[in-house]
């Protein structure tokens, strides 16, 4: 464990230390400031009447006693809304062929999932709007129900979207090498289907927008808990057509997010339309029954895949098929195929062979959408890849470190490309393997191990290597025609008083943002961190930017402000080598002083130079225009994305007679390039690595056969608690790309990445005496106890 | 008022006036029977560093503490709290009682979103208050009612470990106090 430090080897040498929070002390004391506490003047509230059925006809509604009601002052339905919002479309133009359904706020006529919101009323309490719910009456009138992936996919069988030739959103291919032949030619072939649950983020603080629209002066406030207000001011603008210099986004402290509060919620646009209908501040907060019915889900995959080896254990071959099944509409504006995309593309990422093919199947159900959350496709494909080379190891009688050595491309290969065709610049997975062999103490957890199951206790030991996608350039999404931008904006000023003020487009779930930027301007202007201020989200203040999502924080927002504060140093250097008379190179900043670059001697305070560019620029020569606020925006360039890499490890017990599964211990080696505050790094990672762990024992949205989520409350659902998880041990590699100055990738998803599957390798291992194995996440007690055939 | 319909009036209209202590000062309000103490916290006394996070009584966001123990104030009625004493993290940060915590807490960064943290707070010294010498395993059970979804939770239990020594040894070496 890093202990955070105390004290710095030099002033202003903030990158690579663990500095705590500034922010974080108000939301200690209780002064967060969530949307979900926000009161305006004012202010209604709206609720939402939900679907009870997965697919239905809406035959009328009728809501004449629901807007009688005493306080009441809007019930609207999808007509409504429909005409004042253009409907949305949730595909992109480089996943070829890909179809959804247009999706306005609410349906006009046919319902899709069960929890879709239909009839939406505000009023001057949330009370008295859900009051008026229970007055609405609609007629429905069933329609055939497509709940599971096969029935989804039978010929002739009902369909989500009638009309439509069948339920497949998007197919997609990929084929390098000789796969055919190298399977022909294999000396091992492992074999496997895999299937993944659903699950879903459960942010501790639910979805909370407060949209006000005020008709005088044709301007759209959206106060919205959400990681990408400038992704939002831009479709709240294009749907409800108000120019987009007239819509302002806030996004300030927000209850956790993981992906899922980026995307474009109905209930949301629909607040919307509300606020612009009745000129006032409209307020809706998702409870807690109505985030697991409308938030996207994630995951849902069944992937048959195997594995073609050579004698000696070399990998030669992968053939993937994976079929994701996505709800209903496919979400907008990110699509709900791009967790299939990079699960059938991060497959095999840690290993050297060529020979690759892959089928991806995205199919249309009578469920919530699901989309993109912690760890796109990262933890499927580990999953899948690792687990397979542990079947290879044990049928060739490797050890898994072993087959993983001799597999995984080496640390001085780099660059190299994947048979799926990702570019890599530089990863570590045998520096990584090494390490970790070290911190597990490999060779004393297998001794202990075989000791133990002399005595009939069953200890499992798994590890899983895994590749992770941060910094994504345009090709992410731009390329497909989605205005969600890749770059990041900083507008950095020296303030007249001599302290930095950073303005930036990245923004902060809690991960750090706030922290992190501030411990870049600091040390690249050589000022005190507490010297510095960042603002951040909020699109009237904040430049354009792709704000917070896919690991690119760190990597391109910390870029930004780097590049940013180097360009203000040089302004200010300026203006104090005229005042002093010097060349600007011959000085220097170090803990807001100018000092002589090459003595440290100290010269002028820049508060000074602040002041005499500020109040008395008449004592500076003719001509000079002091600069002191600098702009400036980053795109990646070089390498489409930053891919990083780890390895995690895994040690657990199963109680054979009760399927119970305790976590003992977990590991994780992680190489996110230059690690810019290690504690915030190593919370990342724990973070994530218990999300992973949610999903591979607990998580996941059970729906019956009428398409009903069957454990839509957190007394059902079961989030990982602390007493279930283990201590985890952390270790860095670092290899910074040299894409940037910075050289930091992300971190955000690598815990999530391979937690699943160390835990699925883990339990395959405690199995192995038994015979018996799993391939299905989550891992409950009942499919242990099957996989025993005790059950 | 001429013209007013009493049919408009059901029993949603109706209120009950309460009386209450809340982080020290004595307070009285009109509530409806069916408002929890959590949304009249937030809502009428503009508390809202207590949260709701699930609204019934699992995730432990909007613990607070009725008469110096910690209850989820999304599971009692405002009514049922008339006569207590309520403090919330408001009251609990202005007094000192949870400096050390909360220090330890920044300190380690045993908090991304914020959003569990003050529940969390106030039943870390729940536990305190009660198990003088918890072991690591004892604060992650104590702390079962209380979801974080972005730690991992090992930050939280480090900080609380941490004071309960520190605690410990001010008990010992200053002679009872608390």
């Amino acid at each position: 464990m890093s202990a955070p430090l105390t004290s710095l080897d030099r002033p202003n040498s903030y990158i690579g230390r663990s500095v705590p929070r500034p922010n974080a002390k108000r939301l200690l004391a209780g002064r967060g400031r969530y949307v979900s506490d926000l009161r305006l003047p004012r202010m209604l509230h709206a609720a939402f009447l939900r679907s009870p059925h997965a697919h239905a006809k809406i035959v009328s509604i009728n809501i004449d006693e629901a807007r009688a009601l005493e306080g009441v002052h809007l019930v609207a339905t999808g007509a409504d809304l429909a005409k004042i919002c253009t409907p949305w479309t949730g595909t992109l133009d480089h996943f070829k062929g890909m179809t959804s359904a247009p999706q306005l706020p609410l349906p006009l006529d046919r319902v899709v999932w069960a929890g879709q919101a239909v009839v939406a009323v505000v009023a001057e309490s949330r009370a008295i709007a859900e009051d008026a719910l229970e007055l609405i009456e609609v007629d429905y009138e069933d329609l055939p129900v497509v709940v599971d992936i096969d029935s989804a996919r039978e010929a002739g069988g009902p369909l989500v979207n009638p009309g439509t030739a069948n339920n497949t959103c998007f197919r997609s291919q990929l084929d390098n090498g000789t796969v055919d032949d190298a399977f022909a030619h294999a000396a091992h072939v492992v074999e496997e289907e895999f299937t993944f649950g659903r699950h879903t983020a459960v942010t501790l603080e639910p979805r909370a927008i407060v949209a006000e629209y005020d008709p005088s002066a044709g301007m759209l406030t959206v106060h919205h808990g959400t990681q990408t207000p400038y992704q939002f001011q831009d479709l709240y603008s294009r749907h409800y057509g108000i120019p987009e210099a007239r819509v302002r986004v806030i996004a300030t402290d927000i209850g956790g997010s993981f992906g899922m509060k980026l995307h474009v919620y109905h209930e949301d646009m629909a607040v919307v339309g509300l606020s612009i209908l009745l000129g006032r501040p409209v307020k809706y907060l998702a409870d807690r029954m109505e985030s697991f019915v409308s938030d996207i889900h994630a995951r849902d995959h069944r992937v048959r895949a195997r594995m073609a080896l050579d004698a000696k254990g070399e990998i030669l071959a992968m053939d993937v098929v994976d079929l994701t099944a996505i709800g209903a509409f496919s979400t907008y504006p990110r699509t709900s195929v791009v967790e299939g995309n990079q699960v059938i593309r991060l497959i095999g990422a840690p290993y050297r062979f060529r020979n690759y093919r892959a089928t991806l199947e995205v199919i249309f159900q009578n469920k919530v959408q699901t989309s993109q959350y912690r760890a796109v496709g990262h933890p499927i494909a580990c999953a899948v890849t690792e687990r397979l080379v542990d079947m290879a190891a044990s049928k060739v009688g490797l050890d898994p470190f072993v087959i993983r050595a001799q597999n995984v491309i080496a640390d001085d290969a780099y660059p190299q490309t994947s048979p799926t065709g990702y570019r890599f610049e530089a990863l570590s997975h045998q520096a990584c393997l090494k390490r970790l062999h070290e911190i597990m103490d490999y060779g004393s957890l297998r001794a202990e191990q075989a000791d133990l199951r002399k005595r009939g206790v069953y200890r499992g030991i798994g590890i899983a290597a895994f590749v992770e996608i941060t910094n994504p350039s345009p090709a992410f999404y731009g390329v497909g025609g989605a205005r969600i931008s890749s770059q990041d904006g900083a507008i950095v000023s020296l303030t007249p008083s001599g302290e930095v003020r950073c303005l930036i487009s990245v923004t902060e779930q809690g991960q750090g943002t706030e922290a992190i930027i501030s411990q870049i301007v600091a040390d690249q202007l050589g000022l005190a961190q507490e010297r510095v201020k960042v603002i951040t989200g909020d699109t009237e203040v904040t430049p354009h930017g792709g704000a917070t999502w896919a690991c690119r924080g760190a990597g391109i927002g910390g870029e930004t402000a780097l590049q940013a504060t180097r360009a203000l140093k040089r302004n200010i250097l300026e203006i104090a080598a005229l005042i002093l008379q010097e060349q600007p190179s011959a000085l220097d900043i170090v803990d807001g002083e100018v000092v002589d670059a090459a003595t440290r001697k100290q010269r002028l305070p820049i508060f000074e130079i602040a002041r005499i560019a500020y109040f008395r620029s008449d004592t500076l020569p003719p001509g000079t225009q002091a600069q002191l606020t600098v702009s400036h925006h980053f795109a990646p360039q070089g390498y489409p994305f930053a891919f990083t890499n780890g390895i995690q490890g895994c040690s657990l017990e199963v109680d054979v007679e009760t399927g119970l599964i305790k976590l003992l211990k977990h590991f994780i080696v992680e190489d996110c390039g230059r690690v810019i505050n290690p504690m915030l790094v190593d919370e990342q990672l724990r973070g994530g690595i218990v999300q992973g762990l949610g999903a591979a024992l607990f998580e996941e949205c059970r729906y019956s056969e009428t398409g009903q989520l069957m454990n839509g409350s957190l007394a059902d659902y079961l989030v990982p608690m602390p007493m279930e998880m283990p201590d985890i041990v952390i270790a860095h590699v670092e290899t910074p790309t040299a894409d940037t100055e910075l050289g930091a990738k992300g971190v955000g998803e690598a815990g999530t990445a391979a937690a699943s599957a160390s835990v699925l390798n883990a339990v395959n291992d405690a199995l192995a005496p038994f015979d018996a194995t799993i391939s299905s996440i989550p891992i409950t007690p009942a499919k242990v106890l099957k996989a025993l055939k005790r059950f | 008022m001429s013209g007013f319909d009493g049919g408009l009036l059901d029993e949603a209209d109706e209120t009950v006036r309460i009386r209450f202590v809340v982080n020290g000062r004595k307070i009285a309000c009109e509530v409806a029977p069916r408002e929890t103490l959590v949304d009249c916290l937030r809502d009428r006394l503009e508390l809202t560093g207590t949260h709701a996070g699930c609204e019934m009584g699992a995730c432990g966001a909007c613990l607070v503490q009725l008469d110096g123990r910690a209850v989820h104030s999304c599971l009692i009625f405002a009514v049922q709290a008339d006569g207590a004493k309520i403090d919330t993290i408001e009251g609990l940060t202005e007094s000192g009682l949870l400096a050390d915590l909360q220090a330890e807490f920044h300190r380690r960064n045993a908090l991304q979103c914020g959003f569990c943290t003050p529940g969390m707070l106030v039943n870390a010294q729940e536990l305190l208050s009660q198990v003088a010498e918890p072991s690591r395993e004892d604060i992650r059970d104590a702390l079962s009612g209380n979801y974080c979804r972005c730690t991992g939770y090992e930050a939280i239990v480090d900080a609380i470990d941490s004071v309960a020594k520190e605690r410990m040894k001010a008990r010992s070496e200053g002679g009872g106090a608390t």
